[in-house]
C-alpha cells in the first residue's frame, strides 16, 4: 500500500495499534482541511502493529494531550519533505478538558462550567486524579 | 490569604502551633472571648450537619464574632440554580471567612479558587474533612499527651470514611505510628490510601476482619458509622451497618489507658454501656473541636 510522503507537516509514528482514531478526533484532525492519511495495524518491529497518522500541513499539534493519550507515541515534525525534528512526548503534568471525571460526587457533575483538570499523581504507574474529587482516571483509554 | 480544604494544606508545624493554641485556649478562656469582635464567620451548609455547624458558630461566638449562614441548601440561592462560585463571591462581601459544607467533593475547592475571604472546608461528601481531623489530633493530644509512638485501631467503614482517610494522612506524618484496620472485605482502606501513604511512608499497618485480634496493642481505638448517604444499593447498606459493635465485654483485654474516639454521629457501632467508661473520648472530642475550630478561625483571620 502506497501512501504519499509529506511536505510540511507531522508523522505521529508508534500509535498503539486501535488508537488512531481516538486521537484523530481527540485532535481534531477532521477539521482540517488538508490531506491525513489514517494508517491502523501497520507492522512495527517493537511491538508487532502500530498506528501511524499523517498530517499533510504545518499546525499546532497539542503534544500534552497526545502525551497524555500515549507518551509512547513519537512526533516526526517534516519540513520540505525531511524529517528536522523526532520528538518523544512524556506524560503532562496536567490535563486540562481532555477526560472526564466519572465522579457521581464530584462537583464537576454538577457545575457543567468547570474545567475538567486532571493531575499527575504518580508517573511510574501513570494515575491522573481530579483536582476536585482526587478519584483517580480509569480507562484512560 | 490561606484556605483550608484538606489537612495536606496544613504543615505539620502549623498543625502543632494550633495544638498549642487551642489548648491555650482550653487554659485561658477570658483571654480569647473579645479576639474576634466585630468579625462574622458565614457558615454556608449545602447539606444539614447540624453538630459541626454549631460547632464552628459556637467557636466563633466564643471569639466574640458573628455568625449568619445557612443549613441547608434550600434555604438559599442554590435552590434557584446558583453555581458555588457565584454564591461565595456573594458571601465573601457580608463576612470575613467562611466555613463550607456541600455533599459534592471538590466543592469547597472550587469555592476557594473565587473567594477573596479564607474558606474553610467543613466536609465534602465523602472527600476531606480537615476540621474533624484537627479535632481527632487535639484529642489525641490532650488525652495520651503525644502524637507519635501509637498504635491506632481503625473500625468500621474504613472505605467511604473521610475522617479516617484524612486522620491516616495527617498521623503518618509523626514518628512511630502503627495503624490496625478492622473492617469487613467491602469496606478496606482504598488501595490508593495504602499505597500512596502507607507504604510510601513506610508505616507499619495491618488488615483484619477481627475486632478482637489486636485489641490489647492498641493505644487508639477509632471507631466509625457506615453511613447510608454512602451507599447506592440499600441492601448492602443494611447487610454491613452493624457488623461491629464495641461493648464492655468487647474491652476486656484492651489497655487501660486506651482512648476511644469516634467522629459522631454514632448509631449502634458503640453500645451505651461504653459510655460511662474512663476510656471513652468521644463526647469530650466534640468539645475539643470547638477550641480547635477557634484556634483555627484566629490563624486564618490572622488574629494575634
Amino acid at each position: 500500500m502506497n501512501i504519499d510522503s509529506i511536505t510540511n507537516g507531522y508523522v505521529i509514528d508508534h500509535i498503539k495499534a486501535g488508537n488512531a482514531m481516538k486521537i484523530y478526533e481527540l485532535l481534531n484532525l477532521n477539521k482540517l482541511d488538508c490531506q491525513v492519511a489514517i494508517i491502523t495495524n501497520a507492522k512495527s518491529q517493537k511491538t508487532g502493529t502500530k498506528d501511524i497518522i499523517k498530517i499533510d500541513k504545518d499546525i499546532d499539534i497539542d503534544f500534552e494531550t497526545l502525551g497524555f493519550l500515549d507518551h509512547n507515541i513519537t512526533v516526526n515534525i517534516v519540513k520540505d519533505s525531511k524529517i528536522i525534528e523526532k520528538r518523544k512526548l512524556d506524560l503532562p503534568e496536567t490535563i486540562i478538558n481532555v477526560a472526564k471525571c466519572n465522579n457521581p460526587r464530584c462537583i464537576t457533575s454538577i457545575e457543567k462550567y468547570l474545567d475538567q483538570i486532571f493531575v499527575l499523581t504518580d508517573k511510574e504507574n501513570e494515575v491522573y486524579r481530579c483536582k476536585y474529587c482526587e478519584m483517580s482516571l480509569k480507562n484512560k483509554e | 490569604m490561606k484556605h483550608v480544604i484538606d489537612i495536606k494544606d496544613l504543615s505539620v508545624e502549623e498543625i502543632d502551633s494550633l495544638i498549642k493554641v487551642a489548648k491555650d485556649i482550653i487554659n485561658h478562656k477570658e483571654k480569647y472571648s473579645h479576639k474576634c469582635d466585630g468579625k462574622k464567620l458565614a457558615t454556608l451548609f449545602f447539606e444539614p450537619s447540624t453538630r459541626t455547624r454549631l460547632s464552628f458558630e459556637s467557636a466563633m461566638m466564643e471569639l466574640g464574632g458573628n455568625v449568619i449562614g445557612f443549613s441547608e441548601a434550600s434555604s438559599s440561592s442554590v435552590s434557584k440554580g446558583e453555581t458555588v462560585a457565584d454564591t461565595i463571591r456573594v458571601v465573601g462581601c457580608y463576612s470575613d471567612i467562611i466555613a463550607m459544607r456541600h455533599p459534592k467533593e471538590g466543592a469547597p475547592y472550587v469555592a476557594s479558587m473565587k473567594s477573596e475571604v479564607p474558606i474553610i472546608n467543613a466536609g465534602d461528601g465523602g472527600h476531606n474533612h480537615p476540621t474533624q481531623t484537627l479535632t481527632d489530633l487535639l484529642t489525641i493530644e490532650c488525652e495520651k499527651g503525644r502524637l507519635d509512638n501509637l498504635t491506632i485501631g481503625l473500625c468500621g467503614d474504613l472505605k467511604f470514611g473521610r475522617t479516617v482517610h484524612s486522620l491516616i494522612t495527617a498521623m503518618s506524618r509523626y514518628k512511630n505510628i502503627k495503624f490496625v484496620l478492622i473492617s469487613p472485605d467491602e469496606l478496606k482502606l482504598p488501595e490508593y490510601i495504602k499505597k500512596d501513604i502507607l507504604e510510601k511512608n513506610n508505616i507499619e499497618y495491618v488488615e483484619t476482619k477481627s475486632m478482637d485480634e489486636y485489641m490489647k496493642d492498641l493505644d487508639i481505638l477509632y471507631m466509625t458509622r457506615v453511613q447510608r448517604e454512602r451507599f447506592f444499593n440499600e441492601e448492602d447498606y443494611v447487610r454491613l451497618k452493624d457488623y461491629y459493635i464495641l461493648n464492655k465485654a468487647k474491652l476486656e483485654n484492651a489497655k487501660k489507658d486506651l482512648c476511644i474516639l469516634h467522629p459522631l454521629p454514632r448509631v449502634n457501632e458503640i453500645s451505651t454501656d461504653v459510655d460511662d467508661d474512663p476510656r471513652a473520648c468521644y463526647f469530650k472530642q466534640v468539645r475539643y473541636g470547638k477550641y480547635i475550630r477557634m484556634a483555627l478561625i484566629l490563624k486564618l483571620l490572622e488574629v494575634k
